[in-house]
């Protein structure tokens, strides 16, 4: 496993100052501040292990892209950050999980907040049968926003940064489901912004999309570095190099999903240090 | 290459099988012919506002259709609380012992000849349960009846609303009782509604169960506790114990088949537009 | 960040509440097939202790009034009336679902099926009362007296054929089109189609229709009441009168009294016994077809 935890020659540079203290949002990527400690996770599912001894640090503020082909185990790495996996009949975790330094699987954590805080996007956007608007209230109102003003501000905000207000403003109590694919997907998004989260994890988000609605929503997750930590699932390197600055490679060895290498996004393209990793990202195998 | 003589047993399946369906198609329109001209007669507002004169051949039907309606009241006053909140635990809360045994339980449930739940009513609700012949023995018998059929259509509507929102909601921090309450019933409501118009279209045409239940008095019911007869046993009745009767139960089997015709009219409808809400352009 | 003392968070408790509430109300339906079955043994008790239940195929005929008990003729009755339904629906339902799958004109296929759908809606009594108003004379004139076996065969089949139909209609469309597309591939012609391909393919999904619908033919019973003629003998011709076991109960619940009202519930629980096993072996073959 490689970890740059010096910077070197950085092509990106943050335009916002990172500050101590700022523990609620991401800051700023430049400066590695691990956000997510995982420590020798393993994931089951009624018995067949999926994901084995997963070791890594997700920094603050970062885009980290999670690759690799199907049924190495990424979705259950997501799914286990903020405990969806608890859904999933005969599911086991075995390791540590870390966010801020708590442990997600204190018993006394509220599940609820931890799911607030971590934001999760999936493949096929699943907006709710509600218009537009109540799609993005009714989880405010659900988490003790109910003033009329704050909705509305919170609403216009996230649609906002997700581009998507100019699109939708005279429609806000259409149905959700009249959108199109990629709006579905970025009023998602919006959903979960407006819950003010700290970490966003993206199953796919772009597989289910044409290729315009696909580039907006990238644009957009680009848009989100330095202010969320993000966490994206995807099968597209070439959209994995534009958008993340760490990449993790998972791969199937013995029937189970393992993290080959974890580094800069950069270096694990250009010089991957393991053979396996070299061969993915040229496209030789997988 | 070319065309050849249809060879013999080809065609004798087309014949065969176009002679079924117009023998299918013929015997429906005869029955239906025959009860819409022996009964259309009976279709007027005086048949169904006034009271039976005569032993039922003459007047109308207006206490029986009070007394059907408040059967079926009390039949979906049990029934949809219970087949509710038991389709939601189905769906919901267990994949396990004892969710499959209800399911189990409620499949051959489904198939017991209403006879049976007569008798059971009758034992149960009548003699045990010391209600008598009334409204309330009828409609919760029918409750019995209708229960399975309404847990296994609104569990199916739950479930087709699918794992997508669930996980969504559950990501975005809801509760069960939030995302139940919020998106998943309000998703699943045509469904459920369309199940709900198929277990009252079954509880109408019950007959068999109801003429030990509810009884047979033909009166106006004043009260719940009251004998009330439904308008299927008053057919029954037209028919088999009254002599010169025919025109009413056909003029009652009419209204029947009538009332059916439009709730299950409304069940197809509401199906419908639920399939259709599910479809997401993209 | 997302720390919280062991949090009575309102979403967690409505959450328990939730699952109690139901949980108790899905208990009470769980025991509803058990009081079913436990209330029919009850007041069944007194004909089946003891050897009473023996009483059901050795008497001398049925003379309730006299302690006598015989089953048989009213059960051969009821197989009889079933499974001659069976023979007439069978038949006749799968060939218009076939006709409705690969024969009719698109426009007359959603027609078709709306047709069945009411046919299958209609009550019981109005298949009896056309039965005994139509159905019964002119069997009648054929050959008195009119009310027989066969009048309950041809009414029973009548009500079966709605379940027939649109089971193997659903089983049929269930076939799939790749099957399809290779035979026709293969040059065969229709007929050769359904035969060789649609209905073996179907067979699982038919034969469940058969049972559901041999469920509804047993069950049945103010239809057959109301057109069989109800005379306890066993049939030995299809003009006979006869008496099934559901018409039976319905006739003499309203004065059966003592170890008579014990033996209707008696064949009230044969009925249900048969039906469960029938139910069962649905199941299964649901379960094999799956495997």
């Amino acid at each position: 496993m490689k970890i740059n935890s010096n910077t070197t020659s950085q092509s990106e540079t943050s335009t916002v100052p990172y500050t101590l203290g700022d523990m609620e949002q991401g800051a700023a990527c430049c400066i590695p501040v691990p956000h997510i400690e995982v420590e020798n996770l393993s994931v089951a599912y009624q018995g067949k292990i999926v994901l084995e001894d997963v070791s890594l640090n997700i920094n603050k503020g970062c885009i980290t892209a999670l690759i690799g082909p199907s049924g190495c185990g990424k979705t259950s790495l997501l799914s286990s950050l903020n405990r969806l996996t608890d859904l999933i009949p005969g599911s086991q975790m075995q390791g540590k999980v870390h966010i801020d330094g708590v442990d997600v699987r204190d018993p006394q954590l509220d599940v609820m907040t931890l799911r607030r805080k971590v934001g999760m996007i999936f493949q096929k956007p699943n907006p709710f049968p509600l218009s537009i608007r109540r799609n993005i209230e009714m989880p405010l109102r659900e988490h003790g926003v109910k003033q009329r003003g704050e909705l509305e501000a919170r609403v216009t905000t996230a649609l906002q940064d997700v581009g998507l207000w100019d699109e939708v403003r005279d429609r806000l109590d259409t149905p959700a489901l009249s959108l199109s694919g990629g709006q579905q997907q970025r009023l998602c998004i919006a959903r979960a912004l407006a819950l003010e989260p700290a970490i966003l994890l993206m199953d796919e988000p772009c597989s289910a999309l044409d290729p315009i609605a696909s580039v907006v929503v990238e644009e957009l997750i680009h848009s989100l570095r330095n202010r969320y930590t993000v966490v994206i699932v995807t099968h597209n390197l070439a959209q994995a190099r534009r958008v993340a600055n760490y990449a993790a490679f998972f791969w199937m060895t013995g029937r189970v999903g393992k993290l080959i290498e974890f580094g800069r996004c950069q270096s694990l393209f250009d010089s991957p240090s393991h053979d396996l990793t070299a061969a993915y990202v040229t496209g030789v195998s997988g | 290459m070319f065309k050849q003589p249809a060879r013999y047993s080809d065609v004798m399946l087309t014949l065969l099988v176009w002679l079924a369906t117009l023998l299918v198609v013929g015997l429906f329109a005869w029955l239906v012919g025959d009860l819409i001209l022996h009964g259309y007669s009976k279709l007027n507002l005086a048949f169904l506002l006034d009271v039976p004169q005569n032993a039922g051949r003459e007047g109308g039907i207006a206490p029986i259709l009070v007394s059907t309606l408040l059967i079926l009241a009390v039949a979906l006053l049990a029934t949809l609380p219970l087949g509710l909140a038991t389709a939601v635990y189905l769906s919901e809360y267990t994949n396990g012992a004892l969710a499959n045994g209800i399911r189990m339980s409620l499949n051959i449930l489904a198939g017991v000849p209403s006879i049976v739940f007569g008798l059971f009513g009758n034992a149960l609700f009548c003699i045990w349960l010391g209600m008598g012949f009334s409204i309330w023995s009828g409609g919760l018998t029918l409750a019995c009846m209708m229960l399975p059929l309404f847990i296994s259509t609104t569990e199916s509507g739950l479930s087709a609303v699918t794992n997508e929102w669930r996980h969504g909601a559950a990501a975005l921090g809801l509760s069960h009782t939030a995302a139940l309450w919020q998106v998943l019933l309000p998703a699943a409501s045509p469904a459920i509604t369309a199940g709900l118009m198929l277990s009252i279209g079954r509880a109408l045409a019950e007959t068999a169960a109801l003429i030990f239940t509810s009884g047979y008095v033909d009166r106006m019911p004043t009260s719940l506790s009251d004998s009330g007869r439904a308008l299927s046993v008053h057919i029954y009745d037209l028919s088999m114990n009254v002599t010169g009767g025919d025109a009413s139960a056909y003029g009652s089997a009419l209204v029947l088949i009538i009332t059916l015709m439009v709730i299950s009219g409304i069940a197809v409808g509401l199906t419908n537009r639920f399939l259709s809400q599910r479809i997401t352009l993209s | 960040m997302i720390w919280s003392r062991h949090n009575t968070s309102s979403p967690l408790r409505a959450d328990a509440t939730l699952a109690r509430v139901t949980g108790s109300l899905a208990m009470a339906v769980a025991v509803l097939l058990g009081l079913v079955i436990l209330l029919l043994i009850r007041e069944s008790w007194g004909m089946l202790v003891d050897g009473g239940w023996v009483r059901f195929f050795d008497s001398e005929g049925w003379y309730p009034q006299r302690g006598q008990f015989d089953l048989l003729p009213m059960l051969w009755a009821t197989l009889a009336a079933s499974l001659g339904a069976l023979l007439i629906a069978l038949p006749l339902g799968m060939m218009s679902a076939v006709f409705s799958r690969f024969y009719a004109p698109g426009w007359m296929v959603s027609s078709l099926r709306r047709v069945m759908m009411l046919l299958a809606g209609i009550p019981s009594v109005v298949y009896g009362l056309w039965g005994l108003t139509v159905l019964v004379p002119l069997i009648a004139q054929w050959e008195p007296p009119g009310a027989s076996l066969l009048a309950a065969i041809l009414i029973l089949a009548l009500m079966v054929l709605p379940t027939v139909a649109l089971t193997s209609e659903a089983a049929l469309a269930a076939v799939s089109p790749a099957s399809l597309q290779g035979a026709a591939a293969l040059g065969l012609s229709r007929k050769g189609i359904v035969l060789g391909v649609a209905l073996p393919e179907a067979r699982a999904g038919i034969m469940t229709g058969a049972l559901l619908a041999a469920l509804r033919a047993l069950g049945e019973t103010m239809a057959v009441l109301m057109v069989a003629g109800n005379v306890v003998q066993t049939p030995g011709s299809v003009f006979d009168s006869v008496r099934v076991l559901t018409a039976n109960i319905a006739l003499e619940m309203p004065y059966a009294i003592g170890d008579h009202r014990a033996a209707l519930f008696a064949t009230g629980l044969m009925l249900m016994l048969i039906v469960t096993l029938l139910s069962w072996l649905a199941g299964r073959r649901e379960e094999l077809a799956h495997v």
